[in-house]
């Protein structure tokens, strides 16, 4: 029973990788970024969130979407400020415009506020249910079933709707889509919006899980969200979901048989078998380059 | 004497994924031959050069270079076996001088190690010396000696065609091959290309393998000439055989067998 | 001979250089602090330049570098204070264990390329802090003690040879392989050049400095922790690279001169140094890509400002 118990955490945990990865997969699947500033996306969201907890007294749905709101908006002026100008730069001046891009953020948001960490409020009432004495709390439940929903969303968004054909569209190929009078800045625009948005989400999520956020929360479940996409495939987006859900539970195990050092390093072991021997991911296909 | 041809190729192909890009290829190219690889766009012929330079591993069949298999070997590994090769879109090494890219092509017959050049050994020296020296001579060769000091990007189109060629030589290759040498380039321009490959051709007593899309460069100075289409060889001989053979003037129905463009 | 001749200005500078410092802090003119920032100095510089053989001349993006810091701070660390051996043998071998790291992390990941690449480099220099987090006899989290030993002529000589190696190797036939590595490496592989090794020698022979670096760094502190060699200090060596422009020797040793003496003046505010760099990093990279020098060097404009020079006096 106490794995069961174990994998439920894990499960909550990788929902919340899931959420974040699903943005680092739709931008690089669209513009070929790893958009390392999406971490500090989702600790912006976590903050929001908090705020309007804390300081407005909003309840938890209106506190997680006016985060992903706000982080809707964030994600589009990050890449209408620093990304649009590189879309035909060098990949490496990309990766490290994103690598400073994501530093600026964090360390304004120390300057403004302070570097100390914040305890989230009870937002939601939480029960601990007894399943055949397995304990689930409710917080988890309601965790899952959102990003579950935000998740089906998405993919209607994607696959249903004209801006998801857009989308597809584009991340084949920018050049044949423009020339089908596709709007590609509005695609991408809103293609971040959508993958900030989810980060906003997990941001809330991770905050009401964990009940501790501060300014350099991002760094790690980005990174480990980053692992994830890859995990998946990068630019697939059920790759995204699943990858996170994989490196939830894996760690959360890692943890459960008394290595929760060792915790970390896991997902980057992850990182780099699945780089070594499969770098398209669990569901990618693999591309050559052409001579 | 039943000597043995330079290239052997049997039966080679590759498959991507189920497609097969190029299958059942069978060609022999004797020392001293220059030989047309032509078929339409999309036929496979960068494909083959590909398989013979090792850039892909053929899926299937056998590829020998003076008796010496090649199969499975590295790129780099063939190039020094005597297979070098120029590129269809133009691959030099922009940053570096003109001098300089021919002496990355240079690298392998040199010899001081990593060692002696960091300690500044006197075997660094003479062979750094020996790779200037060499490179220069063959820009001269080339006519190319005066912009040695030039960042390659900075050439012309046609001479960046040149050095690409001049590069592919310094490697000391028994076979070249030439991918498209005259893409781009003006009748003028072609022409002179023509000269130059038949003067290194004597001058270096190399045999010649090219693709072209200039039927004229091709039916003017290839001996012989193998026809490629949907992966597959469909006719071989002599220029005047090519001309007339069906097989070949249906796999360009469409596509015109005249002088391309002039 | 020309280039002979440069060797021995070079040579003398350099000589001049140490020279001067010593004497001024021999003399007291130079106090802790400065000497300290010299020290900070040269071994970013080492850090900087081994870096830019990775990066600017083989063109591999490694973002991992402070991996190689850790495994030369650990190692040399453990050889002065566990096995009582001296300072320099304790830096070597630092510096030889970083680059058998490297052989390490490189051999399998420089097959990957850009992105991945990257990302690679990042999640084992993620997994070298990770191990010695766990492992008790060098601390753990809580750090390990490390007497100080660094002063500024073991920095001197390291910084040195750190330069005079990687210029040597950067002219010769090996260097121009890496260098038609970063250019093209379908076309260097058809050129004969076997361009795996020349990536995973560069990468060790980086690796190799950034241990020797880690040595140094390691003895100028009181303590080393894990969390010294985080993915800020990869990317505060990357910055170094990418701001001098990737391929510039001289810029790299520029940039890391500039950006420690920044550095060193916002030490009390570090959150406005890490926005100051940050900034930098992303305006540089929007607004002049190549970094300050491209891939010249010092010497090429110094060269061009001569023979302009030159050709004026003769007219």
């Amino acid at each position: 029973m106490e794995w069961i118990q174990q994998l439920i955490n894990g499960i909550s945990l990788g929902s919340i990788y899931a959420l974040i990865a699903l943005g680092y997969t739709m931008v690089y699947g669209i513009i070929k970024l790893i958009n390392f500033a999406h971490g500090e996306v989702f600790m912006i969201g976590a903050f929001v969130g908090f705020y309007a907890i804390a300081g407005w007294g909003l309840g938890f749905f209106p506190a997680l979407i006016l985060a992903m709101a706000v982080c809707a908006v964030f994600g589009v002026l990050i890449e209408r400020i620093a990304y649009r100008r590189l879309r035909n730069a060098s990949r490496i001046a990309a990766l490290i415009t994103a690598i400073g891009l994501s530093l600026l953020i964090q360390y304004v948001v120390i300057y403004v506020r302070g570097a100390q960490p914040e305890a989230y409020p009870d937002a939601l009432s939480n029960k601990t249910f007894d399943i055949f004495g397995v304990q689930i709390s409710s917080q988890s439940i309601l965790i899952l079933s959102v990003s579950i929903v935000l998740m089906i969303l998405l993919q209607f968004i994607v696959h249903r709707t004209k801006i998801g054909k857009a989308m597809r569209a584009v991340s084949h190929d920018m050049d044949a889509a423009r020339l089908m009078g596709i709007n590609v800045n509005t695609t991408i625009s809103a293609t971040f919006a959508i993958g900030s948005a989810l980060a906003g989400a997990a941001g809330v999520f991770f905050g009401v899980y964990y009940t501790k956020i501060e300014p350099l929360m991002g760094i790690i479940p980005g990174l480990k969200a980053f692992v994830a996409a890859v995990l998946g495939g990068i630019g697939i987006i059920p790759g995204a979901m699943v990858g996170g859900l994989v490196l939830g539970v894996v760690e959360t195990i890692v943890s459960a048989l008394g290595y929760s050092l060792w915790r970390d390093a896991a997902a980057f072991i992850i990182l780099i078998l699945i780089l070594l021997f499969r770098p398209s991911g669990i569901f990618g296909k693999n591309a050559r380059e052409k001579v | 004497m039943g000597s043995v041809p330079l290239l052997q190729v049997r039966n080679t192909g590759i498959q991507f994924g189920g497609l097969k890009a190029v299958s059942n290829v069978n060609m022999e190219i004797n020392q001293g031959e220059l030989i047309g690889l032509i078929g339409p766009n999309g036929a496979g012929k960068t494909t083959c050069f590909n398989l013979l330079t090792g850039v892909y591993v053929p899926t299937e069949g056998s590829i020998e270079l003076d008796g010496q298999k090649l199969n499975g070997l590295a790129p780099y590994q063939v190039t020094r076996k005597g297979i070098s090769r120029t590129f269809q879109n133009i691959r030099l090494f922009n940053e570096l001088s003109v001098l300089d890219n021919v002496k990355v092509a240079y690298h392998s017959l040199a010899k001081h190690s990593i060692i002696s050049s960091i300690l500044r050994l006197p075997s660094h020296f003479s062979g750094e010396k020996e790779m200037e020296e060499k490179s220069i001579e063959f820009l001269k060769i080339f006519n190319l000696d005066k912009y040695k000091n030039e960042a390659a990007k900075n050439l012309p189109y046609g001479q960046q065609r040149r050095l690409e060629i001049a590069r592919a030589l310094a490697a000391g290759p028994r076979l070249l091959l030439l991918d498209e040498p005259a893409a781009g380039m003006n009748p003028q321009e072609t022409h002179e290309l023509m000269e130059l490959i038949a003067f290194v051709r004597k001058k270096f007593d190399l045999t010649i393998l090219l693709i072209e899309h200039d039927m004229n460069l091709v039916m003017g100075i290839c001996e012989r000439i193998y026809v490629l289409d949907h992966g597959q060889l469909i006719a071989q001989g002599t220029p005047e055989d090519i001309r007339n053979h069906p097989k070949v003037i249906e796999a360009y129905l469409g596509e015109e067998v005249t002088s391309a463009h002039a | 001979m020309k280039k002979v001749k440069g060797f021995w200005v070079f040579l003398i500078l350099s000589i001049v250089l140490y020279g001067t410092v010593q004497l001024l802090i021999n003399a007291g003119i130079l106090n802790q602090f400065y000497s300290n920032t010299l020290i900070f100095i040269g071994i970013n510089i080492i850090l900087a330049v081994s870096l830019h053989l990775v990066i600017g001349i083989t063109g591999q993006f490694s973002i991992g570098h402070a991996g190689f810091l850790a495994v030369g701070a650990y190692i040399s660390a453990i050889f002065t204070m566990k096995l009582q051996l001296p300072f320099p043998i304790a830096i070597l071998a630092g510096g030889i264990i970083a680059a058998l790291a490297g052989l390490i992390v490189g051999i399998p990941s420089l097959r990957l390329k850009g992105d991945y690449l990257a990302i690679a480099t990042l999640g084992f220099a993620e997994i070298i802090r990770i191990v010695f987090l766990n492992i008790d006899y060098v601390g753990g989290a809580a750090g390990m003690q490390v007497s100080h030993l660094t002063n500024w002529t073991y920095t001197f000589i390291c910084l040195f040879i750190t330069i005079v190696v990687i210029m040597n190797f950067t002219n010769s036939r090996h260097g121009r392989a890496c260098i038609s590595v970063r250019e093209n490496e379908i076309a260097a592989d058809a050129m004969g050049i076997n361009t795996v090794y020349y990536k995973v020698i560069a990468f060790a022979l980086g690796s190799f400095f950034a241990g020797i670096a880690g040595g140094l760094y390691a003895h100028n502190f009181y303590i080393i922790q894990p969390t010294n060699f985080g993915f800020l200090k990869s990317f505060d060596i990357l910055i170094y690279v990418v701001l001098g422009g990737l391929g510039s020797l001289s810029g790299a040793v520029i940039s890391a001169i500039l950006l420690t003496l920044v550095s060193t003046f916002l030490q009390d505010y570090p959150e406005t140094r890490m926005i100051i760099y940050s900034l930098v990093l992303v305006i540089v990279m929007l607004y002049r890509p190549q970094g300050l020098m491209g891939t010249r060097e010092i010497t090429d404009i110094f060269g061009k400002w001569k023979s302009v020079k030159s050709v004026k006096g003769g007219n």
